[in-house]
């Protein structure tokens, strides 16, 4: 692990080591032997991250070597202990199953996250942004709206989606009320802390300048409150996909990402229902990705987004 | 006062929005039971079931007031809701199992253990993320795909998992309001601890500053104003976590409990007034939060 090793001879290392934990495991050879093979294939992908980040070429490779470290001894260890695919399914029959419908999950990730995730996301996001807005301009909304508004948002959505299925029906709308519901709230609270995030002599001297409050809000505290805005898009990239797929168990046309869950759940088809959480681990990181990439542009002058 | 004041006049609107939707929301059960009753209803000819709300409510003024009285409402009215929520606080005893205090605090204690141990966890993986290379680059795309996993999918199996290890009771439903309160507080604490900015990581550097001091001196009390907004949605998500935990394991009792009680046996009543339990629960987690963010920060000179 000292730098005289180097990345490329560990790396080499790492591939031999999991290739022959795989191999032992296929084989059907004594089970501890392959998992001890596996840690030890873990051990050097991890040394070999540990020197490919100190020697400043990060990019994409730590995060893989991190996934494959724990895929392999996911794979090694499920199949090595015989572990009963009703409780965990080797990695290897998740992909089996991945591949074999993929139709039925598109259709799923159309329903679920396009249709209802998305729209609401917007919904929401959008109106949290404008009552911060508008809250910050009518001193009267600030006092009378937002503790009245953390009170509702804070109720648990688990419990506003068998209403909300009640009242906008089983399909995408439905859905996308919840989310917006679930969005609405950080995307406030956020806001309002951001737009509070100026300082005093900045103020002053927009105030020197005899801008109005409209300039103000455009060429200063806006900007500034650029990154807790995208703090708040950021989380709620994740809770519109959770919020979406857990609206589907209060009831759902026979499409969407919920829906298959918990219909396969039902029928201990366990390596159908991790499919469908990697599709959505899938979607919800690419969802995350786009906006990051997005307050990368945006609030490019920001001290977090210095590339040290 | 004014304060005072404008809350008020905002629950007055939305008291009389909820009282106007009331027998918008209720009418067709009403109308179709004046109709079973053989008391004169005015029903369109292409039936009750495709007839519009409005349409029936402008024929059939006289059903008006039985909406507000229904037993299963698809809306219950503000007074019903209230009555239930009062009924079930203060009228019952705080160990029976209709007591809404009694559901809570079993709510309330997973949710304060499952907030301190994902509080823990992402302040440590936050510290870890910034101070470490390694970790930066490879923990952060996993913790954001660890957050898309639905957990309804996956409580049940961590449930069953933990049981079969031997750990039953609060420790399951810790785990998933943890696994649910981490996250904000990674994310905010990750750009709090990196919003110095370089002319005082600089300064610091001046006074020959260890990297143990830049953290203690500049880097936490940095975090502290980013780290609190975090912590508020950490813990409304933690109380959301202990009462999706409780859904799937036939929990006897906690709020969860009693909301998919209500939603079985159709009891819309129970559900609003467990859900105002809920949000009523969270609103003091939040404010007192809030309370310790206005006090520390105060004690800091950072509240501007």
């Amino acid at each position: 692990m000292t730098g005289a090793s180097g990345p490329i001879p560990t790396a080499i290392g790492a591939i031999v080591l999991s290739v022959l934990a795989l191999l032992l495991v296929y084989a059907g050879v004594e089970r501890f032997s392959a998992f001890g093979v596996a840690l030890l294939a873990a051990m050097a992908l991890t040394a070999t991250t540990w020197h490919w980040t100190n020697m400043g070429r990060a990019g994409v490779l730590p995060p893989l070597a991190l996934g494959a470290v724990i895929l392999l001894l996911w794979e090694v260890g499920t199949r090595a202990y015989a572990v009963p695919g009703i409780i965990l399914p080797s990695v290897s029959a998740i992909a089996v199953r991945f591949v074999s419908s993929g139709d039925i999950l598109w259709q799923d990730f159309l329903q679920t996250f396009v249709k209802g995730a998305l729209s609401g996301y917007f919904i929401g996001c959008g109106v949290g942004f404008l009552v911060a807005v508008a809250s910050d301009r009518l001193p009267f909304l600030q006092r009378g709206l937002l503790p009245v508004g953390n009170f509702l948002a804070a109720m648990p959505i688990i419990g506003t989606a068998p209403i909300l299925v009640m009242w906008f029906g089983f399909d995408w709308q439905s859905k996308a009320a919840v989310v917006a519901l679930m969005c609405f709230f950080p995307m406030l609270v956020n806001t309002v802390q951001g737009l509070r995030a100026t300082e005093a002599m900045q103020r002053d001297l927009m105030r020197t300048y005899a801008a109005s409050y409209t300039q103000a809000l455009v060429k200063l505290r806006l900007p500034a409150a650029a990154p807790f805005v995208f703090n708040g898009l950021k989380i709620c990239t994740t809770l519109a996909l959770i919020g979406a797929i857990v609206a589907e168990f209060f009831g759902s046309p026979i499409v969407g990402m919920g829906f298959r869950i918990s219909t396969e759940v039902g029928r201990l088809a366990l390596d159908m229902v991790w499919a469908e959480i990697v599709v959505a681990a899938l979607a919800g990181s690419a969802f995350y990705g786009v906006v990051t990439l997005l307050e990368r542009a945006v609030t490019f002058w920001h001290p977090s987004q210095r590339r040290v | 006062m004014r304060t005072a004041l404008s809350i008020s006049l905002v629950l007055g609107v939305i008291y009389v929005l909820w009282m106007a939707a009331v027998p918008v929301m209720n009418i067709k059960w009403e109308v179709a039971q004046a109709q079973r009753a053989g008391v004169a209803a005015v029903i369109p000819e292409t039936g009750i079931r495709t007839a519009g709300n409005w349409e029936l409510l402008v024929a059939n003024p006289g059903v008006i007031p039985g909406t507000y009285a229904q037993e299963k409402p698809r809306l219950p009215a503000p007074a019903q809701v209230f009555s239930e929520l009062w009924d079930t606080t203060a009228n019952k005893k705080i160990t029976s199992k209709r007591s809404l205090i009694y559901h809570a605090q079993v709510t309330l204690s997973a949710t304060l253990l499952g907030f301190g141990m994902g509080t823990l966890l992402g302040i440590v993986l936050a510290v870890g993320i910034v101070h470490m290379k390694v970790l930066d680059a490879s923990v952060m795309p996993w913790a954001i795909a660890s957050q898309t996993i639905p957990i309804l999918a996956i409580a049940p199996m961590i449930i069953v998992v933990m049981n079969s290890v031997g750990i039953t009771g609060l420790v399951p439903k810790a785990i998933i309001s943890a696994y649910l309160s981490f996250f904000p507080v990674v994310v905010g604490m990750v750009k709090g601890l990196r919003s110095p900015d370089a002319m005082q990581l600089d300064l610091l550097r001046t006074y020959s500053a260890g990297p143990g001091q830049v953290f203690w001196k500049l880097r936490l009390p940095a975090a502290l104003p980013f780290l609190f907004p975090s912590l508020k949605i950490g813990i409304a998500a933690a109380l959301v976590g202990a009462i999706i935990a409780e859904l799937p394991t036939g929990a006897q009792g906690g709020l969860g409990a009693r909301l998919l009680a209500g939603s079985y046996y159709g009891q819309t009543i129970q559900i609003w007034s467990a859900l105002f339990g809920a949000a009523i629960v969270a609103a003091m987690l939040v404010g007192a939060i809030g309370l310790l963010q206005s006090l520390l920060l105060r004690g800091m000179g950072m509240v501007r």
